[in-house]
Formats: C-alpha cells, sequence, structure tokens
C-alpha cells in the first residue's frame, strides 16, 4: 500500500510539475499576479510529493518489502540498518529519486526565499526549474521505475554491492546531488534572464549565493568521495581520474568560474553574457555528469544502469536542455548589454585570467574524459585516457592560475597596481622560497619538480592570508587595533581568504604525498615485520570474525618507532555471502597529518603467510582538509551581508510600514 | 589604449592560452593514452614496450602462479590466444580464475607482458565492458550468459565455479 502510495504521489509530482511549468511563464508574459504566484504553491507541493513518494521508498527498503523488485536487487534482511536507509540510493532508481527530490527542494527554496526576486523573475525561474523537474520525473516513470512490484515476491533480497556498505555511502551521494542540482538554480536563473532579456547587477546578487551554496556541497561531496574510494578500495590512491569523478569534478571547476565571474558581474556589472553562459555551462556539466553515470556508457561501481533506453533517454534530455540553452542565448546574448570597463590589471582582470584557466581546465578534462568514448563510436577503436593524460595537460593550465592566486584579492577594482600587490605579497614569497631551498637541501637536488610544488603550496598558503594581515595593518597599528581591524573585515574577505587557503593546503597534500609517499609490498607470515618510513610494522595475527552479512578475515598490525609500541592497525578483507564478493577494509593510522595505510592481498599458496600492501602517506589528509576550508571559506562568503538579497528590501518595506 | 585595441590584446591573450592547452591535449593524446587490445591483436601486432596497453580477456583457468612473494603470473586469453602476464601487487579483490579482467601495462621484449595495474570487474553482474564488446565482436561471446538477469531466476544464488579468493 505504502509503495502504491509513492508511487502515486510521483506521478501526481509530474503532473504538478507540468502546471509549474507553463502557468507561471504564461503569468510573467501576462503580467498576472496570481498566475504567477502558481509557480510558489506548485514548487512547495512537488517537493512535498516527491518526499513522500521517497519516505515510500526508504520504508520499503526498511521493512524489507521484497516485493519491490528495487528492493529485492538490492536489499537483504540481514543487512544492518543504516545501509538499509543508504541502500535507497545505492542503486539506479533510487539514486534518480534522490536527484528529483533534491532537485525539487531547491525549486521550492527559491519558491520560500525568493520573495524579494522581482515577481516575473521568480515565475521564470520556477517554470524553468520545473522543466528539468517534469523531464526527469518523465525518465524516472518511464525508465527507472523504483516502485515496480515484483510477484511473486521473493523470500530474500539480493543485498547491496558490498562496496556501498560503508558510512560513505550515507554521506558522498547526497552531498554531491546538493551541490550537482543546486547550479540547476543558476541555470534558471540564466534562461530565465534571457528570456525576459533582461540582466543587471542585481540579478548576479540572487545568483552568487544559490552557486556558491552548491559550490560548498559539491565540494564536500568530491572530497568525500575521494576519501570514500582512498579507503574503500584498499588501493590507497586517492583520485584517479576515473570518468566518474571527472563527470562530478568538471561542474566543480565551471562552478567555480561561475562564482567568481558573477563577483565581477555584481560588483562592477560587467562580464555579464559570459557569466550568463558559464552558468549555463556549468549545469550543463552536471547534466552531462549524469548522463554519464546513469548511462550505463562507463562501467564502475556507479553505473547501475545497462539498459540502453535509460541512456537514450538521458541523452536526449542532455541534448534537449544544452541545445535549447544554447540556442536561447545565442539568440538573447545580444540584446544583453555590456558592463563597465576596466584595466587588464585590476581585480576584474584578475578574474577574467581565473575563468580563462578555469573553463580551459574544464576543457581538458571534457576532452580526456569524452575522447575515448567519441572515438569508439567513430572508429571502434578502444583507448583509455588516465593519469598520464591529465598530468600532462590539466596539470600545466592550473599551474600559473595557482600562482596569480594571490594576487587576485590584492587588486583595485577598475585598474590595480602589479607592483603594489607583488611587494605586500613578499613574505609570501620568502616563504616559497624557503620551502624551496629547504625541499633541494632535504633531497639533494633529486626532486626539483617537487621542490616547486612546495613553493607552489606554500606560496598560496602565505598569499592568500596577505591580503587579510595587510588590512588589519598589524605592524603599522600594533596587535590590539589589528585584531580589531582585522575582526572588523567583512565576512567575505575571510572567505576569500579560508578558500584560497584551503586550495593551497589541498596542494601541499597533493605534492607531498606524490613525491615522497613511500610503499612495501611483500608477503608477511604472523610475526614478521616491515620496515616503512622509520616505522616497524609488525604482523601480529590473522583471525576470522563473523559481521552482520559477512565473514572478515582481519589482520592485526602493530606500529612501533624505536622500542614503544604507537599503535595497531586492523585491516580486514570482507567475504559477502550474499554476492559472493569480497571487499577490502584497509587498515589506516593518521599519525599527524600523515597515515599509514595497510591492506591485505591473498595467502601464498601454502597458507601461511599473506600479501601485505603497506603505504606511508605524509600529510595526506591535507588534501582533505584543504577541500573543508574551501567549504568554511564559501560559508563565510554566504554569510556576508553584501549577499543578504531581501535586507536592504525588508528595510524599505518596513520604513514604509512605519510611515503609514 | 583603446577600447578595441584592448579587446584585441585580450583575445589575443586568450587564443594563446587556449592554444597552449590545446597543444598539450593533443601531445597527451598522442603519447600517453593505453589502447585496449585482446590476447589475439597483441600477439599479432606486437607493439613497443613504450606503448601502453590495457589487455582484457579472461583469467586463464589453472594459470596463476604465485611465487611465494608478492609476485604473480597468470594468462589471459580470449580463448583463441593467450599471454602470459606478471603483476606485482595485490590483486582486486574479484580477481578469479575464469573471469574477466584487464591488465594494464607494457609488454616486454621477453612477450611477457608487465602489468602495473590489474582491474577486475566490479561486482558479479558484469564484466569489464570492453572485454565483453571485445568478444562479442568476434562471437566469443553470447549474450544471456551471466549478463541479462531475470529476478526469478536468481532467488537462489548459486557460488561462482572458482570462487576462492
Amino acid at each position: 500500500m505504502i509503495v502504491e502510495i509513492g508511487h502515486f504521489a510521483l506521478v501526481l509530482s509530474l503532473s504538478v510539475a507540468l502546471f509549474q511549468s507553463v502557468l507561471p511563464m504564461v503569468g510573467a508574459r501576462k503580467g498576472d499576479q496570481r498566475l504567477m504566484e502558481t509557480g510558489t504553491i506548485a514548487a512547495t507541493g512537488a517537493f512535498v510529493l516527491i518526499g513522500i513518494a521517497f519516505a515510500a521508498l526508504v520504508t520499503a527498503n526498511v521493512t524489507s518489502d521484497f516485493s519491490v523488485l528495487n528492493v529485492f536487487e538490492n536489499s537483504n534482511s540481514a543487512k544492518p540498518m543504516l545501509y538499509k536507509v543508504t541502500g535507497v540510493w545505492g542503486n539506479h532508481e533510487g539514486s534518480m529519486l534522490l536527484w528529483v527530490l533534491i532537485l525539487a527542494f531547491f525549486g521550492s527554496l527559491v519558491a520560500l526565499f525568493g520573495r524579494d526576486l522581482p515577481a516575473t523573475l521568480k515565475a521564470n525561474v520556477l517554470a524553468v526549474q520545473a522543466w528539468i523537474l517534469t523531464a526527469f520525473l518523465l525518465f524516472i516513470l518511464l525508465t527507472s521505475n523504483p516502485f515496480q512490484r515484483l510477484d511473486p515476491a521473493p523470500m530474500e533480497g539480493q543485498d547491496l554491492n558490498p562496496i556501498l556498505q560503508d558510512i560513505g555511502l550515507a554521506i558522498h551521494p547526497p552531498l554531491l546531488y546538493l551541490g550537482y542540482v543546486g547550479f540547476s538554480i543558476a541555470f534558471s536563473f540564466a534562461i530565465a534572464a534571457l528570456i525576459d532579456g533582461r540582466i543587471d547587477a542585481a540579478w548576479a546578487r540572487w545568483v552568487r549565493p544559490w552557486t556558491l551554496l552548491a559550490w560548498i556541497f559539491l565540494t564536500l561531496g568530491i572530497s568525500m568521495g575521494s576519501y570514500w574510494a582512498y579507503y574503500e578500495l584498499g588501493w590507497g590512491g586517492w583520485w584517479f581520474w576515473d570518468p566518474v569523478e571527472n563527470a562530478s569534478f568538471m561542474p566543480w571547476l565551471a562552478g567555480t568560474a561561475l562564482l567568481h565571474s558573477a563577483l565581477v558581474m555584481e560588483k562592477r556589472s560587467a562580464l555579464k553574457i559570459w557569466t550568463i553562459l558559464l552558468a549555463i555551462l556549468t549545469f550543463s556539466l552536471s547534466l552531462l555528469g549524469t548522463f554519464l553515470v546513469r548511462s550505463g556508457v562507463l562501467t564502475s561501481v556507479h553505473a547501475f544502469a545497462t539498459d540502453p533506453t535509460r541512456g537514450v533517454f538521458i541523452l536526449a534530455i542532455l541534448c534537449i536542455f544544452i541545445g535549447g540553452a544554447l540556442v536561447l542565448f545565442a539568440l538573447r546574448a545580444s540584446s544583453l548589454e555590456g558592463g563597465g570597463l576596466f584595466a587588464p590589471i585590476s581585480r576584474e582582470g584578475a578574474l577574467v585570467f581565473n575563468n580563462l584557466f578555469l573553463t580551459t581546465a574544464t576543457a581538458t578534462v571534457l576532452v580526456g574524459t569524452l575522447y575515448p568514448l567519441v572515438l569508439e563510436v567513430l572508429t571502434g577503436e578502444k583507448i583509455s585516457v588516465g593519469e598520464p593524460f591529465f598530468n600532462l595537460t590539466f596539470g600545466p593550465v592550473m599551474v600559473p592560475l595557482l600562482f596569480a592566486v594571490p594576487f587576485g584579492p590584492l587588486l583595485g577594482w577598475k585598474r590595480g597596481d602589479l607592483l603594489g600587490a607583488a611587494q605586500r605579497l613578499y613574505f609570501a614569497a620568502g616563504c616559497a622560497l624557503a620551502a624551496l631551498v629547504g625541499i633541494l637541501a632535504y633531497t639533494g637536488g633529486t626532486k626539483v619538480l617537487a621542490a616547486f610544488g612546495f613553493a607552489l603550496a606554500f606560496w598560496l598558503l602565505a598569499g592568500s592570508l596577505t591580503d587579510l594581515f595587510s588590512r588589519a595593518a598589524f605592524l603599522r597599528t600594533g596587535w590590539r587595533t589589528g585584531l580589531s581591524r582585522l575582526i572588523g573585515l567583512p565576512r567575505s574577505a575571510f572567505g576569500t581568504a579560508l578558500a584560497h587557503f584551503g586550495v593551497g593546503v589541498t596542494l601541499l597534500g597533493i605534492v607531498s604525498v606524490s613525491s615522497f609517499e613511500k610503499e612495501v609490498i611483500t608477503t608477511m607470515a604472523p610475526g614478521a615485520s616491515a620496515d616503512i618510513a622509520g616505522y616497524t610494522l609488525t604482523f601480529d595475527r590473522v583471525e576470522q570474525r563473523p559481521g552482520p552479512n559477512f565473514e572478515a578475515q582481519t589482520g592485526t598490525f602493530s606500529v612501533r618507532q624505536g622500542g614503544g609500541e604507537l599503535a595497531r592497525i586492523e585491516t580486514s578483507k570482507r567475504f559477502f555471502p550474499v554476492r559472493q564478493m569480497t571487499t577490502t577494509e584497509s587498515g589506516i593510522w593518521t599519525h599527524g597529518f600523515s597515515q599509514l595505510y595497510v591492506s591485505l592481498g591473498d595467502p601464498s599458496p601454502d597458507n601461511r603467510s599473506i600479501v601485505v600492501r603497506i603505504w606511508w602517506k605524509p600529510l595526506i589528509t591535507l588534501i582533505w582538509i584543504g577541500t573543508v576550508f574551501m567549504a568554511v571559506g564559501g560559508a563565510f562568503s554566504l554569510a556576508d551581508r553584501r549577499l543578504r538579497v531581501g535586507a536592504p528590501v525588508r528595510s524599505r518595506r518596513k520604513a514604509a510600514l512605519a510611515g503609514t | 589604449m583603446t577600447r578595441k585595441a584592448k579587446r584585441l590584446y585580450s583575445i589575443g591573450a586568450m587564443l594563446i592560452v587556449v592554444g597552449a592547452a590545446a597543444g598539450l591535449v593533443l601531445t597527451a593524446l598522442s603519447s600517453s593514452v593505453a589502447y585496449f587490445q585482446s590476447p589475439t591483436e597483441l600477439v599479432k601486432n606486437a607493439p613497443s614496450p613504450a606503448q601502453r596497453i590495457r589487455l582484457g580477456g579472461l583469467i586463464e583457468d589453472g594459470t596463476v602462479k604465485r611465487d611465494g612473494s608478492s609476485n604473480v603470473t597468470f594468462h589471459i586469453t580470449d580463448t583463441v590466444d593467450s599471454v602470459l602476464v606478471s603483476y606485482t601487487g595485490i590483486l582486486p579483490d574479484l580477481f578469479r580464475e575464469g573471469q574477466g579482467v584487464i591488465a594494464e601495462g607494457t609488454l616486454g621484449p621477453d612477450r611477457i607482458f608487465v602489468a602495473d595495474t590489474v582491474l577486475a570487474k566490479h561486482d558479479e553482474t558484469y564484466m569489464p565492458k570492453e572485454v565483453v564488446d571485445d568478444l562479442k565482436a568476434r562471437g566469443l561471446w553470447e549474450d544471456g550468459k551471466g549478463l541479462v538477469k531475470k529476478p526469478d531466476e536468481t532467488v537462489s544464488v548459486t557460488p561462482v565455479a572458482g570462487a576462492g579468493s
């Protein structure tokens, strides 16, 4: 019954979305206030209905109702409760339902918090949002119905893919989707502006917080996914340039560019057309990502779908939306007026530089991701594009950009003083030079590239804080006044500094791991020891331990340095009988910012010893800590007074009320 | 500088950046991509040791040998030809004899394929796509064997032969 209610609610939400696609826009054309208002109600209604559908699917999973095909295929009564809930989106159908749930959630947010938007803009935005919703609801109902029944109902389910039975599944997909799908708002705003033929600095002020919100979630989502892959796959890698990873990375790069260009548009009302285009491109890349992951053109853990009709359907959605948006852009863009002028060396110029390099970097990732697919379609030849390709292309494009990051916030709007900015960066330059010399001396001049990498990281770390410190003027005014000046700075200044600092932190982690990582692969019998990076790991024992729906073979290692025992590391291989599948639970010991990483392989033929792979990963946690800095920086920026769209309007309204 | 000159300069600068990136992409595509080959193709073509290859096929039954350390050798076959592969490290969890696998690496002068990466399929349901496509194209694989799955057939899951790991 509950399942049928869920299905019904989903169908109902489609009809609501259809109304929402048309009525508000007609209202905006005719200037009919009441028709425009229907958008608000419909958006909220669609969210509630899809929420009901989602709750129904969760219920079916939690109660292990195997008469539902989706539950049967992806659940098992022995599965722990956490994974019964998270397993809802651990499969194609459920994950698409989560996708539209979040899409509807953002729509309702605009409906509820967009009270101060101009009525026509809001109506158009909600209508465009509903077009996307309609397309994906149709996709779910026609090709990926999660509520499909199974008759007769089997006694037991087939269980969830064991790789997905991890806390990561609870966090990674929802965060990622909040980011991915959140960019739909920027897209809808762009389309609405093109339809309206009107765009101004206020538009950017509305779009920026939504973009920022989506960007924060996407940053954390990607980072979480990276850490999950790192500890779950047992390969010790944190980024594989897998097409599925690229699918989420491309919208992130484009979204980062969008954040920066919206800044120019908001402050100086320049770069309007470009910002609109970027908003369209960013969400297009989100759609492309959805297509790549969900259509089954790529086979990986993420691609649950193998049904070709699904791929064709998403491809059609992709073409209609991207194509339509670009055609609309081509028709209308010329009618938008250009904005303020600026000198090449200026804050605007720096942000253009940022955009140029970020979009170029996005393009290299796009080529690397799509080229194998295109080549296979055209010639039938199969190639794989991996890390070497991206190191050669993405890397060099990012270097000048990262070098320029500290300059940006130090340049004035309109016309900047490059020499002045450079003079204020002397401390950062000193840090970078010290890092360069230090690493060269430490490695005896053998790792030149690593030394430059460290120098760039320290340049970023110190350089991104320079703006705050020079504005607080600690040296001139003393620390007490300086501190109060620092606290008085706008939050967006902290946001910029923290986010840029985060980039430096992540870079430091990347450079450190890729140049100083150590690896030992060896066979060990219980009692044997292995040395790595000054630590001694002793293989204490291996034992069988039962789990709720698996059997684990757990190895225990003790870590020693000098004489004393520092830590114990447990690592295991889990065997899941229902799927006849084994997973690796890597053992990780975090020491400072660095980690020792142990994973078990296969036993030797005589079953006495076992293959063990040990890594020393210096400063690796910085990679993920840096992304947290970026997200916190984004949150600071979001909290800035300037971005609180409604504030001035509301006070005016209050003033009017007080006056009457 | 006039507005026009400024625009020219900025467009010029953009072209340089984009052009440089395009150059990088082209160089990288010609030098650092790995080509998928089946054992038959690999035996026939014998590419240079510098060329990265993705060798895909089935792990031949009874050929997996561990030398007591962390080095493993096995044969990858497409039922027509087979290639000896040597790999040092931990094999993926789903590495089993008779199952689909992709090994990435280079073919040494001694005709032994030295793999630095070994990928097995991700779960019970799928074979590596490239391997299936390749086998299917040459009539060595039929759909409906382990690929198409009807719910009522798989209520009781039978263990896969050779599930040893």
